[in-house]
C-alpha cells in the first residue's frame, strides 16, 4: 500500500497546512503514515483490527480538530502527539473493559494529552446527542438540514431536490425543521 | 412558538446576510437592547456551529474509512503483531481455567490424603501383602544366627563358626540347629566352665533345622539330672520366654515374649519370638516361665524389629523319636521332671547354664 503511493514524505508543517486547506491528499498521507504505528500499539496490547481502526480515527479527529481550531502549536512532532492521544484513548478503553490497568507495551515516546482527550470527550458527547436528535427528526427534515448545513447545498438545490414550488417554501420548511431539531437537541441535553 | 420561528428566521437571515441594511440595523439594535435576545442569537450560532462540525466530522470519518479501506490490514497485522511465546499465550488465554484446575487438584489431593488417613486400616492390609512379598525376598537374607568366630580375635585360632547347644539328656546328647553344624569337619562343645569336648552329629533334620549331637570325648562325665523338660503342646501367644546362649564366649541371657504362633512367612514349625538374639544364639533353648523348653532359637528377620524365630519343641521331640534307639551307645532318656518351676529367674538360670554349651564348628 504505502509503497505504491508515490508521494514525498510531507513535513509536519505541510500536513498542518494541508489539513487547514481541507486537502484530501494530505489527510490520506497523514492517515497512512501513522496507522501502522497505532496498529502495532493496539494489536500488541490486547486489541484487534477494529479497535485499532476506531482508536486511530478518533486520534486523527482530535488532531484534525486541534489543527482546525487554529491553536495548534507545533511543540511536538505530529507523530508523538498522535501516539500519545491514541495511547491515552486505548488505555481508557482498556480500563473500561477492565482488562488492564496501566501496564501496556509502549513503542514510542508519549506525553500527557489529558486536556485534548477531555475536550474531545465533551465534544463527542454533544455529537452523540446531535446524532440521535437528527435521527429522530425524521424525513424530509433530516435530509434538508444535512443538505443545507453540512453538505452546503443552496436553498435552490434543495428546492429542486424535494420539489418545492419555490425557494421560500423550502426555506420555511427548513426553519421549521431547524426549530424542531433545536428542541430535540436541547431537550435531550 | 411562532415567535421562536420568527426569531429563527431573523437569525438565519442575519447569518446568511439576507437582510436589508435597514433590517440589519434594527436587528443589531434589538440585540444590543435585549440581552436575552442576544443570548438566543449566540446560542443559535453555537448550535449551528456544532451542527456544522458534526457534519464535518461525519464527512471526515467517511473520508477516513475510504482511506482505511486502501490499507491492507491483514498483512500489516502479520508484520506488526508480536507473536508471544506459545506457552505464554496459552497461559494468558487459559489463565483462569488453569488456576481453577490447579486449585481443584490441590483440594482433591488434600481430600485424598484426608480419606487415606480415615481408612488407615485398609491401607495397612495392603501394606501387609506387600510386606509378605518383601519377606519372600528377605527369606534368603534371614540371618542364621551362627556366630562367625573367625572375626572374633580372641578365638581366632580356635574355630570358624559357633552356635549354642543344650543338653537333652545327662549322658552327653545335645541339640542344636542343623545350620550350625552343617558341613562341619569336626565339632567341639564347650561348657560354661571352659571345658571343651569333642562331639559328633548323630542325627540331622534340615527341614526343621534340628541337629542332635553326641559328646564322644573320653573326658566327658555325665551331667546332673536335667532341670528342664520339653513341652509337647504349643505354647501360648504372649507367654514370657527367655533364652540362654553364647553370642559371645560367655553365657548371655535374653528375655522376651512369644509374639506369633508361626515363624518366618507363616512357617508352622517355628514360633515368632520378640527377644534380643544375635549371631551365636542359634541352637539355644527357648524356655517358658516354668522352665519348659518350648523351642530352639534358629534365626531372626534382618529387616524387622523384634522378630526372632524358634523351632517348636514338638519337632524336637519328633526328632528324638525318629532316632533309632538301637543305634545309640547310650539311650536318650528324656527328663520328665521339671525342677525349675517356682524358682525365680536368677536361680533358674544358675541351674540351667551348666547344660548350655558353645558349639564350635570347624570346616
Amino acid at each position: 500500500m504505502s509503497k505504491e503511493v508515490n508521494y514525498n514524505k510531507l513535513t509536519d508543517n505541510e500536513i498542518i497546512l494541508g489539513i487547514l486547506n481541507n486537502s484530501n491528499a494530505t489527510l490520506q498521507h497523514l492517515y497512512k503514515s501513522y496507522f501502522p504505528m497505532i496498529f502495532k500499539l493496539i494489536i500488541n496490547n490486547n486489541g484487534n483490527e477494529d479497535d485499532a481502526k476506531d482508536i486511530y480515527q478518533e486520534g486523527i479527529i482530535i488532531l484534525h480538530d486541534k489543527i482546525k481550531s487554529g491553536d495548534f502549536e507545533l511543540t511536538s512532532k505530529l507523530k508523538t502527539f498522535l501516539y500519545s492521544v491514541c495511547r491515552r484513548l486505548w488505555l481508557k478503553r482498556l480500563n473500561h473493559k477492565s482488562r488492564f490497568s496501566e501496564n501496556i507495551k509502549d513503542y514510542e515516546d508519549h506525553f500527557s494529552v489529558d486536556a485534548e482527550i477531555a475536550n474531545h470527550e465533551e465534544k463527542d458527547q454533544q455529537f452523540e446527542i446531535m446524532g440521535s436528535a437528527l435521527a429522530s427528526l425524521g424525513e424530509p427534515c433530516k435530509t434538508i438540514i444535512e443538505d443545507f448545513y453540512m453538505n452546503n447545498l443552496s436553498m435552490q438545490d434543495i428546492c429542486d431536490k424535494f420539489g418545492y414550488t419555490n425557494a421560500d417554501n423550502a426555506k420555511t420548511q427548513k426553519y421549521k425543521c431547524l426549530q424542531r431539531l433545536k428542541k430535540l437537541f436541547f431537550n435531550v441535553k | 412558538m411562532s415567535s421562536e420561528l420568527d426569531l429563527i428566521k431573523k437569525i438565519e437571515a442575519y447569518l446568511f446576510e439576507e437582510m436589508t441594511v435597514a433590517e440589519l440595523a434594527v436587528f443589531e439594535q434589538e440585540r444590543k437592547n435585549d440581552s436575552a435576545l442576544d443570548h438566543k442569537v449566540v446560542a443559535h450560532l453555537n448550535f449551528l456551529k456544532s451542527l456544522k462540525s458534526f457534519g464535518e466530522e461525519k464527512s471526515l470519518k467517511a473520508q477516513m474509512n475510504l482511506i482505511h479501506d486502501e490499507i491492507d490490514v491483514y498483512s500489516l497485522k502479520n508484520e506488526l503483531e508480536e507473536k508471544p511465546l506459545a506457552y505464554i499465550s496459552f497461559w494468558r488465554k487459559n489463565q483462569r481455567s488453569l488456576s481453577v484446575a490447579a486449585s481443584v487438584a490441590i483440594i482433591a489431593t488434600l481430600i485424598t490424603v484426608f480419606i487415606m488417613n480415615q481408612f488407615n486400616g485398609t491401607n495397612q492390609i495392603s501394606n501387609y501383602s506387600e510386606l509378605k512379598r518383601d519377606m519372600e525376598t528377605i527369606k534368603r537374607s534371614q540371618n542364621a544366627l551362627i556366630r562367625n568366630i573367625k572375626s572374633d580375635k580372641q578365638t581366632n585360632d580356635v574355630s570358624h563358626f559357633g552356635g549354642t547347644g543344650f543338653a537333652i539328656s545327662p549322658n552327653g546328647y545335645l541339640v542344636t540347629n542343623y545350620h550350625v553344624v552343617k558341613e562341619a569337619d569336626s565339632i567341639y562343645v564347650q561348657n560354661n566352665k571352659g571345658d571343651a569336648f569333642k562331639a559328633e552329629t548323630i542325627y540331622i533334620d534340615p527341614s526343621t533345622d534340628i541337629a542332635i549331637l553326641q559328646i564322644i570325648d573320653q573326658s566327658f562325665k555325665n551331667l546332673a539330672t536335667l532341670p528342664y523338660t520339653f513341652k509337647k503342646s504349643d505354647a501360648d501367644l504372649g507367654e514370657d520366654v527367655f533364652t540362654i546362649g553364647y553370642p559371645k564366649d560367655d553365657v548371655v541371657y535374653g528375655k522376651g515374649y512369644l509374639s506369633s504362633a508361626t515363624g518366618f512367612g507363616g512357617d508352622s514349625i517355628a514360633y515368632q519370638v520378640s527377644i534380643p538374639v544375635n549371631p551365636g544364639n542359634s541352637g539355644g533353648p527357648l524356655l517358658d516361665n516354668k522352665g519348659n523348653v518350648i523351642g530352639i532359637i534358629s534365626g531372626k528377620q534382618t529387616q524387622a524389629d523384634g522378630a526372632a524365630f524358634a523351632v517348636k519343641s514338638d519337632f524336637l521331640l519328633r526328632a528324638f523319636n525318629s532316632i533309632p534307639q538301637d543305634s545309640l551307645k547310650n539311650k536318650i532318656v528324656l527328663n520328665k521332671k521339671n525342677t525349675l518351676s517356682g524358682l525365680n529367674r536368677q536361680k533358674q538360670i544358675k541351674k540351667i547354664e551348666d547344660f548350655i554349651f558353645i558349639v564350635k564348628v570347624y570346616n
